[in-house]
């Protein structure tokens, strides 16, 4: 499946959902926000946001700033 | 003593999070300062660099409340999607508008301010509006509806202090919420120039991160706005053109 993440296209092949996407890219236990297609996807409903060919992901964190 | 929404704070400084040259400085510098206000920026992650700082990975997040900015933001839909990404990750307490017109002097769009701090508004959020030091724009921002209204002192990391302290009175003395002067802080007199203006507080981030000794920095700014806050209650003497004696005239011996 090959899906655009931060931009980028990325062919994707072990995850399935939000959740695996983020252990896939080992960055789970960060504090982050993940849109798909421009949609919010909160943290509850990580684990059955399905993934879908063509997706857009932003995956996005925090920074330091003032 | 300042109220911001439902919030009260007894510090009234407010510390930025960016530019520190590592993390145990800027924890240093957080503790030295008794902020209880943390801001930083909401961004995209890069994940294909591992090596990316997280400014709060040795800081207990909860002993602060967090007020994200949206900078980056150029259009107020912008600012609005970055205050929903904050508020997705519990990350936001308040929210800083700060939607920016001008590459060089980084000085805010006003119209998009209004616009973003109106619509932040009514989805609920707790909005403190960045704005340059117009006097009308932060009076509408006021009648909009805001919690703080925060001018700046001078462009964001210029360092060259309160440039009109005559227009930064008139937001001042107009205020019917609190006042936070926000960027272009460069020493600690200007942030007890400001409070001794009558300003709610001060929100800086690199006349601290940029001092040579940061956590120092921090603390020089604590008392600054300290004495500035009590300077301004205590109510300072008028200026006069000639000299006045402080010694007694009589008895003189000689």
């Amino acid at each position: 499946m090959q899906i655009t993440l931060n931009g980028q296209l990325q062919n994707i092949e072990n995850s399935k959902t939000v959740a695996d996407l983020l252990e896939e890219l080992q960055i789970a236990h960060k504090k982050t926000v993940v849109e798909r297609n421009g949609t919010i996807v909160i943290e509850e409903f990580h684990e059955r946001e399905g993934l879908m060919d063509g997706d857009r992901i932003e995956i996005i964190h925090f920074v330091g700033g003032g | 003593m300042l109220n911001i929404g439902n919030m009260t704070f007894e510090s009234n400084l407010f510390l930025g999070t960016g530019k520190y040259k590592d993390a145990k400085t800027q924890l240093q510098a957080v503790e030295a300062s008794e902020t209880e206000v943390l801001t930083f920026a909401v961004r995209r992650m890069n994940l294909f660099d591992s090596s990316q700082p997280d400014p709060f990975e040795q800081m207990d997040v909860s002993r602060y409340r967090l007020l994200p900015n949206t900078a980056g933001a150029k259009t107020a839909e912008e600012a609005v999607r970055t205050a929903k990404l904050a508020e997705a990750a519990n990350m936001c307490d308040m929210i800083k508008v700060e939607v920016i017109g001008c590459d060089k002097t980084l000085l805010p769009d006003p119209v998009e301010t209004l616009r973003a701090s109106e619509e932040l508004l009514n989805e609920g959020f707790t909005v403190l509006a960045y704005t340059s030091d117009d006097v009308v724009l932060a009076r509408k921002l006021q009648e909009l509806g805001v919690h703080a209204v925060m001018p700046g002192a001078s462009p964001i990391g210029t360092g060259l202090g309160i440039i009109n302290p005559y227009n930064l009175s008139h937001i001042i003395e107009q205020a019917e919420v609190p006042v936070i002067v926000d960027a272009g802080i460069g020493s600690p007199k200007d942030a007890a120039y400001a409070m001794e203006l009558g300003a709610d507080g001060i929100l800086l981030n690199t006349a601290v991160s940029g001092a040579g000794d940061p956590v120092k920095m921090a603390e020089a700014m604590k008392l600054a706005v300290r004495a500035g806050a009590l300077g301004a209650e205590a109510g300072r003497i008028d200026k006069k053109f000639y000299a006045q004696a402080s010694s007694p005239l009589g008895g003189l011996s000689i």
